[in-house]
C-alpha cells in the first residue's frame, strides 16, 4: 500500500499535473479558437528551454525563473497566432490544425537548432526525497509540482470565474457569435488566451523538463496525454482539463500496478497508450467528457 | 421630432446576393416599431444590418442624429444599441448572473449596480435564478436573460429578432407587457415579429417588408385596419 | 564520373520521391477524396515496411519468420496488414470529426511505434531487420540495381495512380465527395457515411502500406528509426497541400516538387562549416514548416488545383 502512494500516486499526480497545466491551453484554445492545437506540446517545450537558457546566466532555483520561460512561450505563441492562424480564421478550423502541424515542426526544430538535440538537465545531482511520517516518500520536486498546480488551479477557477476577462472568456467558448452581439473584442479575448495558455505550457515544461530531463521531443511526446485531458474533461472546460489531467496521469501510472498477479497490470512500456484509450472510449461514448463540455 | 434611427436606401446580402434591396425605415425616439413580412422577406437581414453583423453593399444608417454607417457591433453598444438575435441568445453555461454582467462589458455602466436592479425588477422570476446556468432555464426565461443582457448596456435603441419564436402563447403575452415595460424606461424598440397581429397591436409603429423592399408603413392600429395588409399579412380575417 | 555520380543522385531522389508520390495518393484517397485527416501516416507506411520485410526476408531466429517469400508476396502481405490494421482503426475512429480523427491517429501512429519498438520477437526491436532482399538483386547490383528499383517503383506509382484516378472518377468516388463537401446532405440522400469513410480509410492505409514495402526494400534494413514518425507523416502532408489535395497528379507533382526542395536542401546545407552541418537536418525542418505556412495562406489550392466543381458548405 505504501509502496503504492509512494510508486505509483505520487508519480501519477505528477505527471497528471504536467498534464493538467498542459490540458488548459488545449482546452480554451479548442473552446475559443475551436481547433485542435498541435503545437501545445513544443510550445511547453519552448517554455522549458527558456528556463533553462535562463539557468545558466542566473544560479538559483530554476522554479524562481519560471517567468523567463513563461515570457519567452507566450512571446512564441502569439507571434504564432498572429502570422499563422490569424490569417486562417475564416477558413475551416482543419486548415489551422494542418497549419499548428507545422508550427509543432517549426518550434522543435528551433529548440534542436538552439538548444541541441540532446538531453539537459536543470540541476545536476541526486536529491534525497522528504519523508513524512516515516513512510511516504516524496521528492521535493514532486511536492512542488502537485502544490504549484494545485495554486494554479485555485487562481484559475476564480479568474474564469470572478474576473471581467475570464467571463468574456467564458462568453466567447460558449456562443462565439452572440459574444460578438454583445460587442466583446473577440481578438482580445484570443490574446489572452494565447498568454493564459502559453503560461501554463511553460510552467508543465518546466515541471516535466526537471522530472526527467530537458530535450526536443519532451513536449510532443506529452501531447497525447494533454488531448486525453482535455477531451476528458470536457472541451472548453478549462477547470475540467485540470481534473482529467490528473486523471489521466494517475491512470497511465496506475495501470502498471501489479493489481491482479505479481506483474503490472500493463507493461510500462506501453504506459502512453493508455491515454489514447482512454481519450477514444470517450469520444466514442462521452464525448462531452466528464463534465459537459461542447461538442464538435 | 427627429427620428432616432434612420435607414436610408440601404441594400446587404449575403456573398452579392442581395436580400434587401433599398430599405428606407425611420424609428422615432420612445417608441416600439415593429418589422413583419413573409418569409425570406429580409427582415432579420435588416436587423443584423443595422447593427453591423451583416455586410451592407449601399446605404446609409444615421442613429440619434449621428452618422453610424460602416461602425463595427462593439463601437454601436457604446453609443445605445444592442440587439437580441433570435436564437443561441444567451451564453448556456454562464449563470443568469454571469449572463447579465457579459452585457455590460462593451458599455461599462457608470453604477452597474443599479443598472442590474433596474433589469431585474423588469424579470423578478430570474432573482432566484441567479446562480443557475442559463441553458437549464426554459425557453422563456432564456428569453427574459437575453433581453435582461442586452439591457445591461442602458441602450437607447433595442434591437429585437423574433422574441416570441419559439414561446407559449402565455408567454408572448409576458414578453410583449414587459416590452411595454422597457419602452415606458425611454427605450426605443425596434422588432422583427412573426405574430404580426399581436404586435402591431402594441407597436406605434408597423413596417411591412416584401422581397427585401419596403411594401407599406403606417402606425400599427392603421397597418391593422388595412385592407391589403390584413388580405396578405394577417390572414384575411379582421382584427 | 562527375556526371554519373549526379546521374544516381537523382536516381536515388527520384527512388524516394516516388515511394513518397504513393504515399501522398494514399493520402489524398483519405483527406482529398474522403476528407479524413489521418495524422499517422508514419504508422501505417512502418506496418507495410514491416510486414514485407517479415514475409520475405530469410529464416531468422531474431524476428518473426522470415519467410523467404518473393517480394510482390511480400508487397501484397503489406498492403493487407496495413490494410487490415486501418481497417481496426477506422472501425474505432472512423465516427469521429476531423480534429477528434487528428488527435486518434497521432495516438495510433505512436501505438504502432511502441509495439515496433517492444515486441522484439516480431519486429527484433530497435536492432531492427536486416537482408530485406531487393527485386532481381541476384541479377543485377551495384548503381544498376538502383536504375532497376527506380522503374519498379514507378511502375507501382503508376498502378496507384491509376487505380486512384478510377476512383476518384467512379461513382464511389464522387460519393464520397459529396461526403466529404457536405455531410448532412449525403446522409439524408441515403448514403451510409460511415461505411463509406471505413472503405476509404482502408484503402488509403493499403497504399501507405505499400509505400513501406517499398522503401525497406530499398534500404534493406528495416528499424524503427526509420520510421521517424513526425517527418514521414509531416512530409507527406506539406507534399499534398502543395500540390493540390483532390487531385491525383497534384499528388505526385507535389510529392515530387516538395523531395526535390528537401533534397536540394541538403546540397546546399552539406556544404555549411562542420560546426552547422549537424545542425542542417534542423534548419531544413524549420523550412519544410515555414513552407507549408506559406502553402497555407497563399498556394492554398495548389499547383494543380481540384477541378470538379465543389459544393461548398462551411
Amino acid at each position: 500500500m505504501i509502496d503504492f502512494i509512494n510508486l505509483y500516486l505520487v508519480p501519477g499526480l505528477t505527471i497528471g499535473s504536467v498534464y493538467a497545466l498542459g490540458a488548459v491551453g488545449i482546452s480554451m484554445i479548442f473552446g475559443i479558437l475551436r481547433f485542435a492545437h498541435f503545437a501545445h506540446g513544443d510550445l511547453m517545450t519552448i517554455g522549458g528551454y527558456g528556463v533553462l537558457t535562463a539557468v545558466w546566466f542566473i544560479p538559483v532555483h530554476p522554479l524562481l525563473l519560471l517567468p523567463f520561460g513563461i515570457a519567452l512561450a507566450i512571446v512564441s505563441a502569439l507571434a504564432v497566432d498572429q502570422f499563422f492562424y490569424k490569417p486562417l480564421r475564416k477558413l475551416p478550423t482543419i486548415y489551422t490544425v494542418i497549419a499548428s502541424f507545422g508550427v509543432a515542426l517549426i518550434f522543435r526544430s528551433l529548440a534542436q537548432l538552439f538548444w541541441s538535440s540532446g538531453n539537459q538537465v536543470f540541476i545536476s545531482g541526486v536529491r534525497m526525497p522528504v519523508v513524512l511520517f516515516d513512510t511516504f516518500r516524496i521528492s521535493e520536486l514532486h511536492m512542488q509540482v502537485i502544490i504549484l498546480t494545485l495554486i494554479i488551479a485555485i487562481a484559475l477557477h476564480f479568474f474564469l470565474t470572478r474576473s471581467k476577462l475570464g467571463r468574456a472568456m467564458r462568453a466567447v467558448s460558449d456562443e462565439p457569435e452572440l459574444a460578438a452581439v454583445a460587442g466583446l473584442d473577440t481578438e482580445r479575448v484570443i490574446r489572452w488566451t494565447w498568454v493564459i495558455g502559453a503560461s501554463m505550457a511553460a510552467t508543465a515544461g518546466v515541471f516535466a523538463g526537471m522530472d526527467t530531463s530537458m530535450h526536443p521531443n519532451l513536449g510532443w511526446n506529452l501531447l497525447l496525454a494533454m488531448f486525453a485531458a482535455a477531451v476528458l474533461g470536457g472541451i472548453g472546460k478549462p477547470m475540467g482539463a485540470i481534473a482529467g489531467g490528473l486523471i489521466i496521469g494517475i491512470a497511465e501510472e496506475t495501470a502498471t500496478f501489479t493489481w491482479l498477479s505479481d506483474e503490472p497490470l500493463i507493461s510500462p512500456s506501453y504506459k502512453s497508450a493508455v491515454a489514447f484509450f482512454i481519450m477514444v472510449a470517450l469520444l466514442l461514448f462521452r464525448p462531452q467528457g466528464l463534465f459537459k463540455g461542447r461538442l464538435l | 421630432m427627429s427620428a432616432l434611427l434612420s435607414v436610408k436606401g440601404l441594400v446587404a446580402g449575403y456573398g452579392g446576393v442581395p436580400i434587401i434591396e433599398g430599405i428606407n425605415l425611420d424609428v422615432q425616439d420612445h417608441e416600439i416599431s415593429v418589422i413583419i413580412g413573409p418569409n425570406g422577406a429580409g427582415k432579420s437581414t435588416l436587423l443584423k444590418t443595422i447593427f453591423a453583423l451583416t455586410a451592407r453593399s449601399e446605404g446609409g444608417i444615421d442613429f440619434a442624429g449621428k452618422d453610424i454607417t460602416g461602425l463595427k457591433t462593439a463601437e454601436l453598444v457604446p453609443l445605445g444599441i444592442s440587439m437580441v438575435p433570435q436564437s443561441r441568445n444567451v451564453f448556456p453555461t454562464l449563470t443568469v448572473d454571469e449572463n447579465l454582467d457579459v452585457g455590460t462589458y462593451a458599455a461599462p455602466p457608470k453604477d452597474k449596480e443599479a443598472v442590474r436592479e433596474s433589469v431585474l425588477a423588469l424579470f423578478p422570476d430570474l432573482r432566484d435564478k441567479l446562480g443557475q446556468p442559463a441553458g437549464e432555464l426554459s425557453g422563456g426565461q432564456r428569453q427574459m436573460v437575453a433581453m435582461g443582457r442586452a439591457l445591461m448596456s442602458e441602450p437607447k435603441l433595442l434591437l429585437l429578432d423574433e422574441p416570441t419564436a419559439g414561446l407559449s402563447p402565455a408567454y408572448l403575452e409576458i414578453i410583449f407587457d414587459l416590452l411595454l415595460d422597457i419602452r415606458k424606461r425611454g427605450v426605443t424598440i425596434l422588432m422583427v415579429e412573426q405574430n404580426a397581429k399581436q404586435a402591431l397591436r402594441i407597436a406605434d409603429n408597423g413596417h411591412v417588408l416584401v422581397s427585401g423592399k419596403n411594401f407599406i408603413s403606417g402606425a400599427g392600429e392603421a397597418l391593422l385596419n388595412d385592407d391589403a395588409v390584413r388580405r396578405s399579412f394577417l390572414g384575411g380575417a379582421a382584427a | 564520373m562527375e556526371m554519373t555520380g549526379l546521374l544516381f543522385y537523382l536516381v536515388s531522389v527520384l527512388i524516394a520521391g516516388g515511394i513518397y508520390a504513393v504515399l501522398c495518393l494514399a493520402l489524398n484517397v483519405q483527406w482529398g477524396m474522403g476528407g479524413l485527416f489521418n495524422a499517422g501516416i508514419a504508422g501505417f507506411f512502418a506496418v507495410g515496411a514491416y510486414a514485407s520485410a517479415i514475409v520475405t526476408t530469410a529464416v531468422s531466429s531474431k524476428h518473426l519468420g522470415g519467410f523467404g517469400l518473393p517480394i510482390p508476396v511480400g508487397l501484397l502481405a503489406a498492403m493487407i496488414v496495413a490494410g487490415v490494421t486501418g481497417w481496426v482503426v477506422a472501425k474505432i475512429c472512423v465516427r469521429l470529426k476531423s480534429d477528434y480523427l487528428a488527435m486518434a491517429s497521432v495516438g495510433i501512429a505512436e501505438i504502432l511505434r511502441l509495439v515496433i519498438v517492444n515486441e522484439s520477437w516480431l519486429t527484433n526491436g530497435s536492432l531492427g531487420i536486416a537482408g530485406v532482399p531487393r527485386p532481381f538483386g541476384d541479377l543485377v547490383h551495384g548503381r544498376e540495381a538502383d536504375l532497376l528499383y527506380l522503374a519498379v517503383v514507378w511502375f507501382c506509382v503508376l498502378s496507384v495512380y491509376i487505380l486512384c484516378q478510377r476512383l476518384y472518377l467512379s461513382p464511389w468516388g464522387r460519393t464520397l465527395r459529396a461526403i466529404r463537401d457536405n455531410e448532412d446532405s449525403a446522409r439524408a440522400a441515403g448514403k451510409d457515411v460511415d461505411w463509406f469513410r471505413l472503405q476509404t480509410f482502408v484503402i488509403g492505409c493499403a497504399i501507405m502500406g505499400l509505400a513501406g514495402g517499398l522503401s525497406a526494400h530499398y534500404f534493406k534494413f528495416l528499424s524503427p528509426s526509420a520510421t521517424e514518425p513526425l517527418l514521414v507523416t509531416f512530409l507527406v502532408w506539406v507534399m499534398l497541400m502543395a500540390g493540390g489535395s483532390g487531385n491525383n497528379r497534384g499528388a505526385i507533382v507535389g510529392a515530387l516538387v516538395i523531395w526535390f526542395i528537401w533534397s536540394a536542401t541538403e546540397i546546399f546545407t552539406s556544404r555549411l562549416p562542420p560546426e552547422w552541418v549537424t545542425r542542417s537536418s534542423y534548419i531544413r525542418m524549420l523550412l519544410v514548416g515555414l513552407l507549408l505556412q506559406f502553402v497555407l495562406q497563399k498556394f492554398r489550392s495548389g499547383l494543380l488545383p481540384e477541378k470538379s466543381p465543389k459544393i461548398r458548405s462551411d
